[in-house]
């Protein structure tokens, strides 16, 4: 080992809320960078011992193995009712659920709808990575125009299994939120940014402001059958210009 | 002697959950048991109860307002949500996962006329569901069927402590009838709400100590066995500590009148007609119907010439007192469906036709 | 001059040989090992000695199986 490895010279490592537990995401799974940088974001706030999570039924159902936090795993969609519930008994506390697009876009679309409503101060990760992962591949809601899936092996025809769900944009809308934005993690400088974003949205919880929103726009390589570079290139090439990068909505004078 | 007053069942129940010193109440309304949240959202101030500091949320479905109640019961608070049949359906899915994670909760169905939409009129139809688990798994919760205004009041405080003891999710099966009706009530002093809470709960990281999840998943067949087995036990020594029923003239009868909830206390009704027309008739009213009181059954049996099971539905806790009696003296049912209630002349009437006039 | 030099340093038993690191390295100082580990994933390693520190791998690591160290050499 070099001279440069030493204390004083340390610039990253995993943060300390972050178990050692090795993930279960396949190889290059955004899951895992998400985790990664909300765990930092919780170590960094030193609200490790404050806050409580919610898991989704999806792949990352087992995300309380990883996140070194007091978390409780709801039932398919529901992360929203179990978050309400949290934050209204525990109003001291921060709360997030953590729900990917078939958890969210889909089955959960009414508790989340509902919880942003009802302006729940709460924050919601929303992983979008187009496709259902656990189930092994098949159409989800945020699944592309012409992509194919298991269950739209010719591609999705909108006509008929309709449109791809810009949750982000339909929850803008309503009153009780203060913030949504997209981000994405698959380059250096979007790492950056979408670690910000979730810091922004728990102290716009802390002051009690809203609902908060923070879609990342993900990968899914297994499903996608493809290397995790090329999942990458395809959620910079075909996601994003879809689901666009940056702040849908802000609270007033932020 | 606790405060005297005169209330509607619906109203009671919403009562005794403040003075249970109940945390959050999670509910959506549906007849006929819509009372309770309005009378809580009564007492409440931007959605906390003025005296206790309570939550009350009228959530947009039952589905959520179950979800709610996993949700605030995992980080530990003592939470309670209400329905009736068709939204008891909804929360099945919930109340399995509640059941799965362990985790204590009170839920009271003040159930109508099924199946489907059915009927606001008051049923007893949901008793399969309610005991021999409405929803996926192998999964028990323990019900307590009233047949009174008091002991809707009397069996929150029952509920939450029996939930609370076992880790488990406990129901109040009432029906229309007790959920609309007026009485007479004693209520409990108001209790205080807890400031302590168990180390399971997941309510923010102990800084001494490792943090907590609450799930009712294991993806290991090997693992998730040895919680099934668990779980059984729990219910075995539920089934063994906590099983209640209630008699009536059990000494000199040859004959038994048995229902549930207000079921029983209409057999009640027909047992005084018919010791009047001079048959010796006794009554057993099983208080909790999970854990279900076989051994009073089995051994009521072997002394009589025969029971009568009166219920409002077709036939379902009279497969359980079936299985109690295991054929030792005859079991005959009679039912009204679709939110009828069979009055004690036609109990009677049965009671003639299927054991004094030699069967049907 | 001064110059800004890096090294990190890879928990390679926790690896999974996505690659994505050795894409987001500015300095191409990353590659993918010969030999696998216990999981049966070829690794990173830091090949070249060009490294700046800039902890862009460990930025995009899924794994968090980077840490990163830098020095300013006077």
């Amino acid at each position: 080992m070099s001279d440069i490895v030493c204390p004083e010279n340390l610039v990253y490592k995993k943060p300390s809320t972050l178990k050692d537990a090795i993930m279960h995401y396949c190889p290059g799974c955004g899951h895992g960078v998400v985790h990664k940088l909300m765990m930092e974001v919780v170590e960094e706030m030193g609200i490790q011992n404050d806050i409580i999570g919610i898991t989704p039924v999806g792949c990352s159902v087992f995300a309380y193995n990883y996140m070194d936090i007091d978390m409780e795993q709801a039932a398919h969609g529901r992360a929203c009712a179990l978050g309400t519930a949290v934050k209204r008994l525990y109003p001291e506390k921060y709360v997030f659920t953590y729900q990917g697009d078939g958890d969210l876009a889909a089955i959960g679309t009414c508790e989340t709808m509902h919880a942003a409503n009802r302006g729940e101060k709460m924050l919601t990760i929303f992983i979008n990575n187009g496709i259902y992962g656990m189930t092994s591949g098949q159409m989800a809601p945020t699944t592309l125009e012409g992509a194919k899936t298991t269950t739209s092996p010719y591609g999705r025809d909108v006509e008929t299994m309709g449109y791809p769900l810009r949750i982000s944009e339909l929850i803008a809308n309503l009153p009780g939120v203060a913030y949504v934005t997209r981000q994405a993690v698959n380059t250096p400088a979007n790492v950056r940014k979408c670690k910000k974003a979730l810091k922004t949205a728990l102290e716009y919880q802390k002051q009690g402001l809203g609902y908060c929103m923070v879609e990342v726009v993900s990968n899914c390589p297994s499903n996608n059958k493809c290397t995790p570079l090329e999942a990458n290139k395809f959620v910079e090439e075909q996601m994003l210009p879809f689901y666009k990068l940056g702040d849908i909505k802000v609270p007033e004078g932020k | 002697m606790g405060e005297v007053k005169l209330m509607k069942g619906n109203e009671a129940l919403a009562e005794a959950m403040i003075r249970a010193g109940a945390d959050g109440y999670f509910g959506y309304p549906i007849t006929p048991q819509s009372e309770v949240l309005e009378y809580l959202a009564k007492e409440s101030d931007k959605c906390i109860i003025k005296r206790t500091g309570m939550v009350v949320l009228q959530a947009e479905s039952e589905v959520s307002a179950i979800n709610m109640i996993y949700g605030g019961a995992a980080a530990g608070k003592r939470v309670m949500t209400t329905s009736s049949s068709p939204g008891m359906s909804l929360m099945q899915e919930g109340i399995s996962y509640i059941a799965g994670a362990e985790l204590p909760c009170l839920l009271a169905n003040v159930s109508r006329g099924g199946p489907g939409l059915g009927t606001i009129q008051p049923s007893q139809s949901d008793y399969f569901q309610s005991c021999k688990g409405g929803g996926h798994g192998d999964y028990h919760m323990i019900v307590l069927a009233p047949s009174s205004v008091q002991e809707m009041v009397d069996f929150v405080k029952l509920g939450f402590e029996l939930a609370e003891k076992y880790r488990t999710p406990a129901m109040i099966l009432a029906d229309g009838a007790i959920g609309q009706m007026m009485e007479k009530v004693e209520l409990f002093d108001q209790m205080p709400r807890r400031t302590e809470f168990p180390e399971w709960a997941a309510n923010g990281k102990p800084k001494d100590g490792p943090s907590r999840f609450v799930t009712s998943l294991n993806i290991k067949p090997e693992l998730m066995e040895i919680i099934n087995e668990r779980l059984q036990a729990k219910y075995k020594e539920i089934a063994k500590n906590e099983t209640l029923f209630e008699t009536q003239n059990l000494d000199d009868a040859e004959y038994i009148f048995t229902g549930f909830g207000m079921g029983a206390r209409i057999c009640n009704k027909a047992m005084e007609l018919a010791r009047a027309k001079g048959y010796k008739v006794g009554t057993i009213r099983p208080k909790t119907i999970w854990p279900f009181p076989y051994d009073i059954y089995a051994n009521v049996a072997k002394k009589v010439k025969g029971i009568l099971d009166v219920e409002f539905n077709a036939g379902q806790m009279v497969e359980d007192v079936r299985l109690a009696v295991n054929g030792t003296c005859p079991v005959e049912f009679y039912g009204r469906m679709g939110g009828m209630i069979p009055s004690p002349e036609e109990i009677i009437e049965k009671f003639e036709e299927y054991f004094i006039n030699g069967g049907k | 001059m001064a110059k800004v030099v890096g090294e990190v340093v890879i928990d390679t038993e926790r690896c999974k040989g996505c690659e994505l690191c050795i894409a987001a390295c500015p300095s191409k100082c990353l590659s993918l090992s010969n030999s696998i580990n216990v999981h049966g994933f070829q690794y990173t390693v830091q090949s070249g000695d060009n490294c700046t520190g800039c902890a862009s791998c460990a930025l995009v690591c899924p794994d968090a199986v980077i840490t990163v160290y830098r020095k300013v050499n006077k």
